[in-house]
């Protein structure tokens, strides 16, 4: 292995670092508009005005949240032309029309309606401001899984034949049920809803912890709750029926995720170890096994067989020549334990919070509400490692065992150039994440403010581009 | 209808749409730092666009994506050879976004003019490069015979296609002073109507010489003939000097539909012009990506096609309706702007 930083190696930093700040806020998005829209309803409903406050208070959090998605989002759709032509030219004729209809089907919807309900509180008929709002959260749903229908083709692709050395769509219908695609969207939406949730129940513990208004964050702790235990329990289980899919298609990212060097069966678990991570040391100094466990999760059966990383290298070695086809073990075991063990840890954060609610001790045990101030992090955490074992558990494929990253960036971008691009974007992002990070917490913490006394000026929301 | 020539035709559509609307945005960033009096007045000019600039800039979003799926190898060579140019304009853009979610976000002046100027850099420096970039794609890059930009940054730098940079700035800030002078009321729709004035001679002459100058190039680099390209030229040209009329005649109303019109031509002057290639190569005009060569398979042409053609009209549909909505003018005493009301409901 050389030390000397390639063009592919840029582009491929350069593409994990805008893709995983991107999504530190897409998911937010997604699950924050649903939830908005809930209290907005709820208000429509009750005329309880205590859910308008938290409508106002809840949106404009998801507004400044949402403008980083937007801006951020821009670069995505032209990195790929920009650093990975090749790619493009390769891919463009299946991996196109999902994100065209993207932008067509979804981001029209999600602009134009935000636009509407941001600026339509006393233009728009109360009825109609709350369908712009349901029509926003939806948009945004939809464009997730058109983006993960796009995705989910690079680790499974389906729907298709190479023509002229060129992906050719011959099944647009199998593009859209791939079955790690309906996974995946499943997996997204749900972190989604767990962000949207847990995000709203620290913040409403952050207000507990002060003392203010009790009785409007035991409203908005209470909704968040409602979502974040059956939430965060269904993604347990999601997650690990995703890994099956994921056993199926890419058994190489699988057995890397485990560390699993040879063919097993049936497979223990291991829940931590130190060393067995690469070629030369492939037998950890220390290690906690479950047993049977790792059969169940990556096939169903406690019996089920998983493939070791030695006989899957000879296996694609045979299939596809010399090479090395593993991804990097030590990075994809870790990622998907600090994924695994932190998506537990929500799931505790968010019974023991129900349990504490039921017993109406919620705003008393300021022991809980610290801990879920912290737990804000954990979808956080927990999505950048998921991509992180998404992405790097693929290679050395971009498009799995079509393409390899290697061959397919922009052979007219220099490393120099990248390096300069790089350098912006490092420039841009810091500043941007800084500022926000700023206004969230500005805005997270400030009360919110009483209703005006007129009905006209009650309706309007403290929100605005 | 051959399918491969609907995909152009559309991606040129999708183009011009992106130019007439947020053409205006851009023009209304650019007029930000002149125009209004007081904090008041920037605020309704950034009420005029506040709720629709962001679906106004998907237009962009899905010219790219239907760039990439209906045509590959025009995304690859175009995203990739224009690398910095287009780092550029994301830079602006992403700015440009910022300004309007940040600039409400803090009472102080310095913070509030320092986000005007950056919606109006990003503004500004948006339309240069997205003229600057159109008009290269006619007058070729250096492209060699795998398709690969071959140039650098300079290369997209000629006196032809500088100039189309300035014009697309010039008209986009005439767009939005005539879009302003519908949109506001009182003194600032006054003064709106007096910069729609002033800028029009000089945004329509830049015009009509960039417009004659595509045709030419047109006719040199890509072996057009005069017509068809001179039609949607000549057209662009009556109608910005009728754009002219009205503004002086004060007839807003057809006043903005000329200056939109004149945009909508200007971009079907480039496409017009383009056809049958997508991008003309300056090293060896026979490496030049053309619309066949460049395209997806039929099938996936086909699907799109059926999408976008259910899709498109619901699309135009609510964002016709979105303008109905925010019809009522902003600015004069008399109309109290959501902004200000939520600043005074919340204290902020």
């Amino acid at each position: 292995m050389t030390l000397a930083v390639t063009t592919v190696d840029l582009a491929r930093i350069q593409f994990a670092t805008t893709t995983l700040y991107h999504f530190l806020f897409v998911p937010l998005t997604l699950g924050l508009a649903p939830l908005v829209a809930v209290m907005q309803t709820l208000w429509h409903r009750s005329g309880d005005e205590t859910w308008l406050r938290l409508t106002r208070f809840f949106g404009t959090l998801m507004l400044i949240n949402f403008a980083i998605g937007v801006a951020t989002g821009l670069v995505q759709e032209f990195q790929f032309g920009m650093n990975w032509s090749v790619y493009s030219e390769f891919v463009g004729d299946v991996f196109g029309a999902p994100l065209a209809i993207e932008g067509l089907a979804a981001f029209f919807l999600e602009a134009t309606f935000l636009g509407l309900w941001i600026f339509g509180w006393n233009r728009l008929p109360p009825r109609i401001h709350l369908a712009t709002i349901w029509i926003a959260a939806a948009g945004t749903w939809l464009s997730a899984y058109f983006i993960l229908v796009a995705n989910s083709w690079m680790q499974h692709p389906v729907g298709y034949k190479i023509v002229n050395g060129k992906a050719e769509l011959t099944s647009v219908w199998a593009l859209l049920s791939n079955g790690f695609a309906l996974r995946a969207y499943l997996h997204v939406i749900l972190a989604g809803l767990i962000f949207g949730s847990l995000v709203m129940l620290g913040v409403s513990c952050w207000h507990f912890l002060r003392g203010h208004n009790v009785e409007l964050y035991r409203r908005a702790a209470k909704l968040a709750l409602i979502v974040a235990v059956p939430v965060t329990l269904l993604q347990l289980i999601v997650g690990n029926r995703f890994g099956e899919a994921v056993t199926s298609a890419q058994s190489m990212k699988i057995a890397a995720s485990e560390a699993q060097w040879n063919t097993c069966q049936p497979c223990g678990f291991s829940a931590f170890q130190i060393g067995g991570f690469t070629e030369d040391d492939q037998t950890p100094k220390f290690s906690i096994t479950i047993p049977r466990l790792l059969s169940y999760m990556a096939t169903g059966s406690f019996d089920g067989e998983v493939q070791g990383l030695n006989q899957l290298q000879a296996e694609e070695e045979s299939k596809f020549g010399p090479g090395n086809y593993m991804p990097n073990v030590r990075v994809i075991y870790w990622s998907m334990r600090v994924m695994a063990y932190t998506g537990v840890l929500m799931f505790l954060v968010a019974a023991v919070g129900a349990w504490l609610y039921w017993k109406q001790k919620l705003e008393r045990a300021r022991w809980f509400q610290r801990t879920a101030i912290v737990a804000i992090a954990f979808p956080y955490i927990a999505a950048t490692a998921g991509w992180i074992l998404t992405e790097m558990g693929r290679q050395p494929w971009i498009v799995q065992d079509l393409l390899r990253t290697e061959d397919a960036n922009s052979p007219s971008v220099s490393t120099a150039t990248i390096a300069f691009s790089l350098g912006v974007f490092y420039a841009l992002y810091i500043t941007l994440g800084v500022v926000d990070f700023v206004l969230m917490r500005r805005y997270a913490r400030a009360e919110p403010p009483e209703l005006g006394e007129e009905d006209g000026e009650a309706a309007v929301p403290a929100v605005g581009y | 209808m051959d399918l491969q020539i609907f995909w152009f035709c559309l991606i040129g559509v999708l183009w011009a749409g992106y130019f007439l609307l947020e053409g205006f945005d851009f023009g209304v960033g650019m007029l930000l730092p002149f125009l209004p009096r007081d904090e008041r007045e920037r605020k309704a000019m950034f009420e005029t666009i506040g709720p629709v600039w962001d679906g106004n800039e998907v237009w962009l979003v899905v010219a790219g994506g239907a760039t990439f799926a209906a045509f590959p190898a025009w995304y690859a060579t175009l995203f990739s050879g224009f690398y910095l140019a287009l780092l550029l304009v994301l830079f602006f853009l992403i700015v440009r976004v910022l300004s309007f979610e940040w600039r409400e976000k803090s009472e102080s002046p310095r913070w509030r003019a320092t986000w005007t100027w950056a919606n109006t850099i990003g503004s500004v420096g948006a339309s240069l490069i997205w003229g600057i970039a159109l008009a290269n794609l006619v007058y070729g890059v250096p492209i060699d015979s795998d398709g690969n930009f071959t140039g650098d940054l300079l290369d997209l730098f000629s006196p032809y296609t500088v100039a189309a940079g300035i014009t697309v700035v010039l008209l986009f800030a005439f767009h939005g002073a005539t879009y302003l002078t519908l949109r506001t009321s009182g003194d600032l729709c006054e003064r709106a109507a007096a910069t729609a004035r002033r800028l029009s001679i000089p945004a329509a002459a830049v015009g009509a010489v960039a417009l004659g100058w595509t045709v030419a190039v047109a006719m040199d680099k890509n072996d057009k003939d005069l017509f068809p390209p001179l039609l949607p030229a000549a057209l662009g040209i009556v109608a910005l000097a009728l754009a002219v009329l009205f503004v002086f005649g004060r007839r807003s109303g057809v006043a903005f539909a000329m200056t939109a019109l004149g945009t909508v031509l200007l971009v079907a002057t480039l496409f017009t012009s383009l056809y049958p290639r997508v991008m003309v190569s300056s090293t060896d005009f026979a490496n030049s990506l053309t619309v066949e060569g460049a395209s997806s398979s039929h099938y996936a042409l086909a699907v799109m096609t059926v999408v976008a053609l259910i899709i498109t009209p619901v699309v135009l549909l609510y964002q016709g309706w979105t303008y109905y909505v925010f019809r009522a003018r902003v600015g004069g005493e008399e109309v109290e702007s959501p902004v200000e009301l939520a600043e005074r409901a919340t204290g902020a």
